[in-house]
């Protein structure tokens, strides 16, 4: 672990330490180059997860406050919570559930694939598809993901054996335990998945790849690491020609404290992301860092989603087990004959008490019919939708100066309105979803409208044109040179993939790409 | 049992109402609590208010063999809200005025159409999130739930039944993958 110093102009400095950030920050160490991640949560450890339920969302989640407009049913439905996400070191991957999927090659051109549809501002991502595999591939061994470089799949639970005989009997054909980044053997120096359960609350045993045990201590090893946890970076400084050369940020005890930098990555999430963007305005970027199209905060994307329940008769307990082992690709597929372009996972899903009932269950779902629901809670089965949600250029980030954080800064806006083709999509879903759980014999289905994001993207897009984002292939500003994104609001589309394998596989793009730049002094 | 923790401090003074109860002899929560007795003391709501939120919280969500301590719980629950913000005690005071005494002891039809025409009033909406988010949440319903809390303790559910369903067909070892360290 090293220690650098404040003025020293020379680290590039990483702000956020999840897929994106904790990825790059290894991979920039190892090839010898001084990294300074601040990450604004505490730095925990395998012992210290709680696996009480309230008590492990109160550990990992950023709660801090946020707000939201526009007719999505979320807000609504989720005032306090626009979007789930963490504030830890670690970030997301430590309560994620660990679905690494790829994204489809059609689906990196959707502008080409679904065409002009109304009312989305759909681009063709500025990359290769064969060269996007790469880097999967590259990620995937880094992961040590299930059925992918002849690592086994994760052995079926009860919940996957209803999932299963469902999807079969509604006439699917490609389903399985899913492309875990969950050890189903000992590797990586970490142990095997025990199908403990509610991956959310953090891996326990450390099976789940999180770059809170992986890459973060590897970079550490490196000796050129200097972590830096609980410290919130609020704004980025630039200098007379317009690169950035500092980081400000308020350090555990809360005093302010600036880091210079000859290269600063963000990687907070997206809305953070986009937030921290916005809020470092000058009089040069008076619109914020990277800002010159006005594309910082458009385009934010969720994932189609929502739960389906399925109620039985007989016991499943469908909390024994690793949360989301089992999915359907058959409808990751472009079919506009379905009544919407892109394509959706169905994932097998399994909440906690009392989450499932305060996220999982629409509102109006109360008194004898809540009661019998969730009198069979030991035998109850869940699907969570993950579709493609379509880029809009007023889904949008944005700070609102009436509600002020701890600092007193603005707090970042979530506008979202849901796109018509959203609405037709998870309406196929939900039916889909529920008629799979009768096929397998369920007495009763429950369906939940849109849930909170979990999977924040596109804010920050990659485009080949700098006026449709704000960022190039390699996720380095089209404005600045030596300011990168580096998490899924570099993401062109949403695509239906969870976007951790997208993310990660990028990161190791990036850092090549940023080690090629310093080497030969470019940046 | 820390959602239990207001349960039973009698020392607390200037308590404002109290609700109790006796749990059922070999109820799921009898065997978990440490007595049959339960009180709890309210430090805002009167016993009489308490008492309708309680019938509320019921008529939300319904289990008929779980007994009123874990429902007190989310009367504990608000009646700390109500103890830290004025506009949260006005709510439930209105509320419960509105719905009237009488509702404890109506019929649950009743009960049932009181709520529903105020389902979309913020008092509904803030009892109703109460009820979800202590009721389900107390490990004093776990066992009610035939949920079986933190497993990593015990070595998770590898070898402890996570594939022992037996009600549907085994699923192709080509979709699925083998259970590691069990013969092969």
């Amino acid at each position: 672990m090293a220690t650098i110093a404040h003025d020293d102009s020379g680290a590039v400095v990483i702000v956020g330490s999840g897929a994106g950030g904790g990825t790059l920050a290894h991979e920039l160490t190892r090839r010898g180059i001084k990294v300074v991640l601040l990450e604004a949560g505490p730095r925990l450890t395998l012992a210290s997860f709680s696996q009480v339920p309230g008590e492990a969302f109160a550990q990992l989640t950023w709660l801090e406050p946020r707000t939201q407009s526009g007719t999505s049913t979320v807000v609504e439905d989720y005032p306090l919570l626009p979007s789930w996400t963490a504030k830890t070191v670690g970030g997301t991957t430590v309560h994620w559930t660990a679905a690494a999927l790829r994204a489809q090659e059609w689906e990196l051109r959707a502008r080409t694939t679904y065409g002009a549809v109304e009312g989305a501002s759909l681009i063709d991502w500025p990359l290769n598809y064969q060269e996007l595999l790469h880097y999967y591939e590259l990620a995937e061994q880094r992961m040590v993901v299930t059925r992918r470089n002849g690592n086994p799949g994760l052995p079926a639970s009860n919940h996957f054996k209803v999932f299963y005989n469902g999807a079969r009997r509604v006439g699917y054909s490609q389903m399985h335990t899913g492309f875990m980044a969950i050890n189903s053997r000992p590797a990586d120096g970490r142990g095997v998945c025990i199908q403990q359960g509610f991956c959310v609350q953090g891996c326990k045993t450390g099976a789940k790849w999180s770059t809170l045990y992986t890459e973060i201590p590897r970079a550490e090893a490196t000796g050129n690491l200097d972590l830096r946890s609980e410290c919130r970076a609020v704004r980025i400084e630039h200098g007379d020609d317009g690169k950035v050369t500092a980081v400000i940020y308020r350090d555990p005890s809360g005093q302010k404290q600036r880091q210079k930098a000859r290269v600063i990555c963000v990687a907070c999430n997206s809305v953070e992301t986009s937030r921290l963007l916005l809020l470092s305005e000058s009089a040069r970027y008076p619109h914020g860092l990277a800002n010159s199209s006005d594309q910082v905060g458009r385009n934010f994307c969720h994932h189609t989603g929502g739960f389906v329940w399925g109620v039985f008769e007989q016991p499943i307990e469908f909390w024994r087990g690793a949360t989301l082992a089992g999915i359907i690709l058959d409808e990751t597929k472009n079919d506009p004959k379905r009544g919407f372009v892109g394509g959706y996972h169905l994932e097998m899903a399994a909440l906690d008490l009392p989450s499932i009932a305060i996220a999982g269950f629409p509102q109006t779902l109360w008194g004898r019919e809540l009661g019998f629901v969730m009198d069979h809670y030991r035998s109850m089965a869940g699907i969570f939708i993950n579709g493609e949600d379509l880029t809009r250029s007023t889904n949008r980030i944005t700070l609102n100066p009436d509600v002020k954080d701890q600092f007193g800064l603005p707090v970042a806006n979530i506008h979202v309105d849901d796109h018509p083709n959203n609405a037709a999509m998870r309406g196929h879903a939900q039916q889909r979803a529920a008629a799979l759980f009768k096929a397998a014999g369920a007495i009763k289905t429950v369906t939940s409208r849109q849930t909170p994001a979990t999977h924040n993207m596109c804010a920050a897009r990659m485009s080949r044109d700098p006026k449709d984002g704000v960022i190039n292939a390699h996720g380095q500003t089209h404005d600045i040179a030596n300011l990168f994104v580096s998490d899924g609001s570099a993401m062109s589309t949403a695509t239906s993939a969870n976007p951790t394998l997208t993310i990660v596989a990028l990161a190791l793009r990036q850092a090549e790409y940023i080690s090629r730049q310093m080497n030969t002094r470019v940046i | 049992m820390t959602a239990n923790a207001r349960m039973g401090r009698r020392e607390f003074i200037g308590a404002t109402g109290m609700l109790t109860g006796l749990l059922a002899a070999g109820s799921p929560v009898a065997l978990l609590a440490p007595s049959r007795a339960w009180a709890l003391d309210l430090q805002t709501l009167s016993s009489e208010e308490g008492a309708v939120l309680l019938a509320v919280a019921r008529t939300i969500a319904p289990h008929d063999q779980l007994d009123d301590a874990p429902y007190a719980l989310v009367v504990g629950a608000l009646d700390v809200n109500a103890e830290h913000d004025a506009a949260t005690l006005e709510l439930l005071r209105q509320g419960v005025t509105a719905l009237g005494a009488d509702f404890v002891k109506a019929p649950e039809t009743e009960r049932v159409a009181a709520l529903q025409a105020r389902e979309s009033t913020p008092f509904f909406k803030a009892v109703r999130a109460a009820t979800l988010s202590t009721l389900y949440a107390s490990p004093l319903v776990y066992a009610y739930f035939g949920y079986e809390g933190e497993a990593f303790s015990k070595g998770g559910y590898l070898h402890r039944g996570f594939n022992d369903l037996r009600w549907l067909p085994e699923v192709p070892l080509s979709d699925s993958g083998p259970v590691y360290g069990a013969e092969s």
